[in-house]
């Protein structure tokens, strides 16, 4: 009890001098405001061509298809608020050689590298998003239930929300912590950020080759599609199961593989 | 504690490091096929320290000192030996050895750039876990040493490099450790900045008889605060004791500089001692210790003195011209 206290403590003074830290350039939060307003038209407007077809997309109705697009812009505001602030300094703490005051501190040094800033750019997504899926299932047009769903999906939905956090989270700390071997792994975790894009539209959208991909080797799937499908109720236990069963494999590896990373630790050259 | 609080007994650690050939063939190659060497940083070396002491590690650069403290905090693994620190075996890096030591890098910063270090201070308490009203008392009286004021309230960027420095240490105190390890704290300091973070760090030891390690290129650091110096090199232990000692061991002649009324040419200091410099009036000659006396009163009967000074030569180039006899004497071996 004492030390989750302590980790507490840690996590509010972290955060609290590293808004203080950010606030001093206020130009940036309208920057990001208009950012996420431009990405966000553009999304909802590649979405209506494909519409323009018929009212289905891969079994996917226009209003599916935006609380999809809504998870995506929460998760991506999410990832501009901790992920990126904090697992892009890794590489830069193990060039400088910074690490060492990390792993001298008697604090879990995954919970520091993880947690250490935030940044509240990635507000101006996060609420988009939800404003985007309150929008998206008040709006779901003639045939579907309308109103928003019931207790049982949203709390379920909410589960696989965060499930979707821990994967991405975890998916982004396992590389930033390659920099220990390799140093320069900067440009692959753009790579995983601008893959990820991919969970904007429906999984089943893709052609089935995507579709495998986008489920058992990038789990773009279990980011937005899985906890969509439980908001518009129609979510599978088995979906949830393997989603909530991902979630714990990829922080337990990402976990193992910190641990393994530290004893190839030369640290940098003074 | 009883006993030493820092053992390492055997202590060596070897890199593996990967060979490059210059230009483009070299590159593919190392794409395709990398090879390895062993390199080994530090050989074997064992000392034991006690709790209070204050010991300088010296050592040209490359010579193994920054890998040795990196073992001791516990940053990499031994390859090899054995090691404890505060009763800790530092590798494993537990909290409670943690909490005991403190490293201070003269090149690189913990506290954050763009805020007061009054603000990282505070992440430093909550880290370690220390009560408000205590950090804040620890905060005040190592201010008041370190003779910090209103600088902690300004963002780091806006401070000298002296004082960013001395607020590094006072965060790297905060919790009160009882081993520190400085590297080169004094780096690029000016001469009142060294002088004051030298003051400080003998104060500190006094009040709080925490043991300190340092390592300087600041011969001034070494000699102002440590009684006793690890010298090191080529990764192997080549002197553990007093400044003073390794200056006999390295000099056993004593330098005599004279000022002469005439021109003399060399010839005529022969018999003297051996002569090291030999300009105009001026003359500068190795003398054994033992002879020192009976050698300066014959130099005085024989020539017309202007000036005389007797003294040690400097440590630094007793000990430049010691690791260049040493590597010469390993190249021609090899």
């Amino acid at each position: 009890m004492r030390e989750f206290a302590r980790y507490w403590r840690s996590l509010r003074c972290f955060w609290g001098t590293s808004l203080a830290a950010e606030l001093e350039y206020p130009l940036n939060a309208w920057i990001e405001l208009l950012s996420v307003l431009g990405n966000l038209a553009g999304s909802v407007f590649v979405l209506q061509l494909l519409f323009g077809g018929g009212p289905q997309l891969g079994g996917w109705s226009w209003s599916g298809a935006l609380v999809v697009l809504g998870l995506y812009t929460l998760l991506d505001g999410f990832t501009t608020c901790v992920l990126q602030p904090n697992l892009s300094r890794i590489v830069n703490h193990v060039q400088t050689g910074t690490l060492d005051y990390v792993l001298l501190k008697p604090i879990d040094s995954q919970f520091w590298l993880s947690a250490r800033t935030v940044s509240p750019w990635g507000l101006p997504g996060i609420l988009a998003g939800f404003g985007l899926i309150v929008w998206a299932l008040l709006n779901r047009g003639p045939g579907a239930p309308s109103g928003l769903p019931a207790a049982g999906p949203v709390l379920l939905s909410l589960a696989l929300l965060l499930a979707a956090l821990v994967i991405l989270y975890s998916l982004w700390f396992v590389l930033a912590a390659l920099s220990i071997w390799f140093v320069k792994v900067w440009n692959a975790t753009e790579v995983l950020r601008y893959t990820l894009v991919a969970g904007r539209y429906p999984v089943s959208a893709y052609p089935p080759a995507l579709r495998l991909l986008f489920t058992f080797v990038l789990p773009v799937a279990f980011l937005t599609t899985v906890p969509a499908e439980a908001l518009l109720g129609r979510g599978s236990a088995i979906w949830a199961l393997g989603s909530l069963l991902a979630a714990w494999l990829c922080l337990a590896g990402s976990r193992l593989l910190w641990r393994y990373a530290q004893r190839f630790y030369t640290s940098a050259s003074s | 504690m009883a006993g030493p609080i820092i053992r390492a007994s055997g202590l060596s650690k070897t890199y593996r490091i990967s060979e490059k050939q210059p230009g483009l063939a070299g590159t593919i190659q190392h794409l395709l096929r990398r090879r390895h060497r062993d390199v080994l940083a530090v050989d074997g070396i064992s000392f034991t320290i006690e709790p209070g002491e204050i010991v300088g590690f010296l050592g040209p650069n490359g010579a193994g000192k920054t890998t040795t403290l990196k073992m001791l905090t516990g940053l990499i693994h031994p390859s090899g030996g054995e090691l404890e620190v505060a009763g800790h075996q530092p590798y494993r890096r537990q909290a409670r050895f943690l909490r005991q030591i403190t490293l201070v890098m003269g090149n690189r910063q913990q506290l954050i750039w763009d805020l007061p270090a009054l603000d990282s201070l505070r992440v430093n308490a909550a880290v370690y876990g220390i009560a408000e009203a205590e950090a804040q008392r620890r905060i005040g009286q190592l201010a008041e040493m370190l003779e910090l004021g209103q600088e902690l309230r300004r963002p780091m960027r806006k401070l000298s490099l002296g004082q960013r420095m001395k607020a590094e240490l006072l965060a790297a105190l905060l919790h009160e450790p009882a081993v520190l390890f400085l590297d080169e704290p004094t780096l690029g300091l000016d001469v009142n900045a060294q002088a004051r973070v030298r003051d400080f760090l003998a104060d500190y030891n006094r009040r709080t008889g925490a043991t300190v390690l340092l390592t300087s290129h600041y011969m001034g650091d070494i000699t102002a605060l440590c009684p006793r110096v690890l010298l090191i090199h080529q990764g192997q232990l080549f002197h553990d004791g007093s400044l003073a000692d390794l200056t006999q061991r390295l000099a056993p002649c004593r330098q005599v500089r004279l000022e002469l009324a005439d021109l003399h040419p060399p010839e005529a200091f022969a018999g003297f001692g051996q002569l090291e410099a030999h300009q105009g009036h001026l003359v500068r000659l190795l003398v054994p210790r033992a002879q020192l006396a009976e050698r300066v009163a014959a130099l005085l009967e024989r020539f017309a003195v202007v000036d005389l000074e007797v003294s040690d030569p400097p440590v630094e180039e007793l000990i430049g011209g010691l690791f260049r006899q040493r590597d010469s004497s390993s190249e021609a071996s090899q």
